[in-house]
């Protein structure tokens, strides 16, 4: 009964990871892609762990493996945010299809600090013009 | 089909074919931050697959090893985009 159920758990976490694999190969943005690393891969992970807490049926194990899972949740959002911060700063091109970015015009690029509302020097802020090829190079 | 067999041969190299594919992506990257987001993929792909290995193997002791590599795919990604932002901060 517990290998049923062990191989359900594993086979939904490979399978999300996959998905996240794919997603990383198949989105066309950085920020798109980081919103693959942060969700599937983390739920994937989670549900193998948690099979690996089902298959050994022993306290210390499963403290261990809850342990690992708590980790992930809580540190998958804090680095997609500061990697997308960086990349925001760093002049990432956002996809040409996107429909809104709400951050225009609102980042300082000197001093790095984020106004509510949009800036009166605009020669000061971070040029985010979108993209014409779905993939440009950014040095 | 026992769960070993069943994990060794399929949930395994499912997880490879994942690893190929974020590394294509870890290769490829047209920016520096696909890189590190592909980095962090990858190191989470592994805990995974050292869940799994753990599983086929029948040795808790592996999870240890997730954890610290859990511990060192958080710290590298914070080093990598507090020193991108550095870089690119006019004086």
């Amino acid at each position: 009964m517990s290998s049923i159920l062990i191989a359900i758990l594993s086979t939904a976490g490979a399978l999300f990871v996959l998905l996240a694999a794919i997603g990383m190969i198949r989105m066309p943005d950085t920020y798109l892609r980081i919103s693959v690393t942060t969700k599937a891969a983390t739920l994937g992970v989670g549900l193998m762990l948690v099979s690996a807490a089902i298959f050994f049926n022993d306290l210390s194990t499963t403290t261990r493996a809850l342990v690992i899972i708590l980790f992930v949740l809580l540190t998958a959002p804090v680095s997609a945010h500061l990697i997308g911060r960086a990349s925001y700063f760093m002049g990432v091109k956002l996809w040409k299809k996107s429909v809104m970015d709400d951050l225009q015009g609102k980042y300082q690029k000197k001093s790095h600090v984020l106004k509510s509302e949009t800036d009166d020097t605009p020669e000061d802020n971070i040029n985010h013009s979108k993209s014409d090829d779905d993939e440009e190079l950014v040095k | 089909m026992s769960l070993t067999d069943y994990l060794s041969y399929i949930i395994l190299p499912v997880l490879a074919l994942a690893v190929c594919l974020i590394f294509y992506r870890f290769l490829k990257g047209p920016s520096i931050a696909d890189k590190i987001i592909s980095l962090d993929l990858l190191i989470t792909t592994g805990i995974g697959i050292i869940a799994v290995y753990s599983i086929i193997h029948g040795r808790s002791t592996f999870l240890d090893t997730a954890m610290i590599l859990a511990l060192i795919a958080f710290l590298s990604t914070v080093a990598f985009s507090y020193y991108i932002e550095k870089r690119n901060r006019k004086k």
